[in-house]
């Protein structure tokens, strides 16, 4: 072999000063003599360098091309790693610098984040490979089917769901086994479930999340449900903003099929259960069940009158039961360990844990499963670690488009259908956004009514016209164009539409105005009498700027900054705005570097 | 799946095979690939990640998770050495991910400025 052959590896040996004080030359003539005894001398090529830094370690050599990292090396240390590492591979441990701080590392059950979380629906999700259905199966997977299928009869399971005590996780929180019962009841030889994961509140992620890291827990929970109502096909109603919890799922499906975990004949139980992706086109109102079910067979998607209730009357004129994607994640935990593990959780009229998807003006935005009954506080604060820029909190909103904001002084409140309800605000599916002081509250209710407005099907008056016309009314109030009465006709109109919309959309559409309207009423007013927004958000009622002449230091960053040379002065001296010239954009406030200018 | 006890039976031998990986053969990293973790620049990561592991001719195994929740910290990534607990890093670049790859898994050091827990249940 000759000198230019490349080498497999490359003993690098430091010979700075400090290594050489230890002993390194010696040990990089042990090395040389010791490779040329094994006879690798031309596979393995010993190098000198200089310092690393590390020299009270020293002598030190490092292993290429892994890039092992071996510390105070003695010369009878040398043979071992040349038999051991270059010639057989194997890295000596013995001999690796270690601190102890794999110890001192916290474990997941000790950092703020997890501390107070409990995790049954996303218990695998970020811990298992979604796309691999072994690892769900090793981790318990498919067993709560196959205990449900092969060892309990409908009536049992579906008591067992009864007696968990568990609620609809999609918002409205109506029992699911009532629900199954319904659907178990009707009579029919075709029945369906579906799956809804249209997933359309802004800033939630919940069902994303489970459907792309778990996706054999859904297939698995639908299978359940299919069994205790004595459906033989699914659906899930996935939107196709979703293309990763899609592909991961229709890959969960087919090797499901190939496992024979779907298809005919079941765990040998008789039963039988195919299940079918259909993926929605992103409309708000298909999450609406009668809506969503008319998606399904091809048409507009657009909510009919209940009754007939979809387990009546579902999808093709079939019972069908209809749950979202984190009532089903909590089906196999149900059946494996038992209604009374769940309904231990939480509280006594809402069991269990929720998904909630913090965002906003949190620390930590990220997907968190508290017990129920866990206090806003503790979820905003001691799990997502309080606001931004430790600004100060001002309200949180709950339930997307259908829910509330609820401000500071209800932060203690434990979280459970019931008691969001009695302020005014909703459990919805677990979308939080944390707002802190900054936020304008008429511009939060405004962009709320925008969203529902835009995803109104239409079909009935009272959310089309009505929310249209609260609307332009909010528009006209952060547009400085508020009148006296407006807030007056908001409620008026907010409470027709609320008792005569025809789903849930509408009748839920006011909910974001009249709770700011309930909490931060003043905010309004400041708005329509004293043409202000108080949190600076509104721009056609932004005050003029002015300089605080105490705290200006004449830096002149603030006239550099004007788009619109509205500023004026010498360096060293005090600047001053032209109220006439300036146009609000608050550029010089932001370069203030001592907060010396003021706007009102 | 002909009976509950075939489920469970394979159940019991996936079980042991991973067990098996997990103490004897072979490393894995484990990268968050949810929707989060992908927009946060997972796929990079999985390229550098993958880029070093043949750079540096190491047997270990990359796979891939959903999301752990701290969507804040992506993009993520769970180093898993035989034999010891799963490490969980975050707020990564592929240049902080190669030098982690390094650390950990060649001179089983922690990156302190990266680390974020321990899976220890």
């Amino acid at each position: 072999m000759s000198k230019e052959n490349i080498y497999r590896s490359h003993v690098l040996v430091c010979t700075g000063t400090g290594c050489v004080s230890s002993g390194a030359r010696a040990i990089k003539d042990v090395f040389i003599d010791e490779l040329h005894e094994k006879k690798i001398e031309d596979e393995v090529r010993v190098v000198e360098t200089g310092c690393h830094g590390f020299c009270e370690r020293g002598p030190i050599a490092i292993v290429y091309p892994e890039g092992v990292f071996y510390s105070e090396l003695k010369e009878k240390d040398v043979a071992e790693i040349v038999e051991e590492h270059l010639l057989k591979g194997r890295i000596v441990e013995r001999l690796l610098y270690v601190d102890d701080d794999k110890e001192k590392v916290p474990g997941y059950s000790d950092i703020d984040f997890y501390k107070k979380q409990k995790r049954i629906a996303l218990k695998n999700c970020g811990r298992i490979d979604p796309e691999n259905i072994d690892e769900y199966i090793a981790g318990g997977g498919y067993d709560a089917m196959g205990i449900a299928l092969t060892e309990l009869d409908q009536a049992k399971v579906i008591e067992m769901v009864k007696d968990s005590g568990l609620r609809g996780r999609g918002g409205g929180g109506f029992p699911t086994g009532l629900k199954w019962s319904f659907a178990a009841k009707s009579p029919g030889d075709k029945k369906y479930v579906i799956c809804n994961a249209d997933e359309g509140d802004p800033g939630a992620f919940m069902d994303r999340s489970i459907l792309e890291g778990d996706p054999h827990k859904i297939i698995e929970g639908m299978a359940i449900t299919a069994y205790a109502i004595g459906a033989d096909e699914g659906y899930v109603y996935v939107r196709a903003e979703y293309p990763l919890a899609i592909q991961r799922l229709r890959k969960a499906i087919k090797d499901a099929e190939e496992y024979g975990l779907l298809g005919n004949d079941i765990f040998g139980s008789g039963f039988n259960f195919k299940l079918n992706i259909k993926e929605g086109a992103g409309a708000f109102v298909c999450g609406e069940e009668t809506a969503l079910m008319a998606s399904i067979e091809g048409k507009r998607g657009m909510p009919s009158p209940r009754p007939p209730y979809p387990a009546v009357k579902g999808l093709w004129g079939k019972p069908t039961n209809i749950n979202n994607v984190e009532t089903l994640a909590n089906i196999p935990f149900i059946i494996q360990e038992g209604p009374a593990a769940f309904s231990s959780l939480g509280t006594e009229g809402s069991p269990g844990t929720k998904v909630f998807a913090l965002t906003g003006k949190i620390k930590n935005t990220g997907l968190v499963e508290v017990p129920m009954g866990t206090t806003l506080r503790e979820v905003i604060f001691d799990i997502g670690g309080g606001l931004q820029e430790n600004r100060k909190f001002k309200a949180v909103q709950t339930g997307g488009p259908s829910g509330g904001c609820i401000p500071e002084d209800y932060l203690d409140l434990p979280i459970d259908y019931d008691s969001l309800l009695e302020v005014g605000a909703m459990m919805g599916s677990g979308g939080m956004v944390v707002m802190d002081d900054n936020t304008c509250m008429v511009d939060v209710s405004r962009f709320f009514l925008n969203f529902t407005q835009s995803e109104s099907c239409g079909k009935c008056t009272p959310c089309r016209e009505g929310t249209k016309r609260m609307l332009e009314i909010l528009n006209r109030i952060t547009e400085g164009e508020g009148k006296s009465g407006d807030i007056k006709l908001l409620r008026e109109l907010a409470e027709h539409i609320r008792d005569t919309s025809l789903c849930g959309l509408g009748q839920s559409a006011p909910n974001p105005v009249l709770s700011t309207l309930q909490y931060f009423e003043n905010e309004y007013i400041a708005h329509i009498e004293d043409e202000k927004c108080p949190a600076g958000v509104c721009e056609n009622l932004q005050g003029a700027y002015y300089v605080l002449e105490d705290d200006c230091i004449g830096c002149g960053l603030c006239r550099k900054a004007c788009p619109v040379d509205a500023i004026s002065g010498k360096p060293k001296e005090i600047y001053t705005i032209d109220s006439e010239i300036c146009i609000s954009c608050g550029v010089c406030a932001d370069k203030c570097p001592k907060d010396a200018i003021a706007v009102g | 799946m002909k009976s509950l006890q075939e489920l469970r039976d394979m159940r019991k031998r996936l079980e042991k095979d991973m067990t098996a990986r997990d103490d004897k053969e072979m490393a894995r990293v484990i990268i968050g690939m949810g929707t989060c973790g992908i927009a946060a620049g997972a796929r990079d990561i999985l390229k550098a990640v993958t880029d070093e592991i043949n750079k540096r001719d190491l047997d270990v195994k990359i796979v891939q998770t959903g999301c752990i929740g701290m969507c804040e910290e992506e993009p993520i990534f769970d180093i898993a050495k035989p034999g010891e607990d799963r490490i969980t890093y975050g707020n990564l670049t592929p240049d902080t991910a190669r030098q982690i790859i390094v650390e950990h898994l060649i001179n089983n050091r922690i990156d302190k400025e990266h680390v974020i827990a321990r899976h220890n249940n």
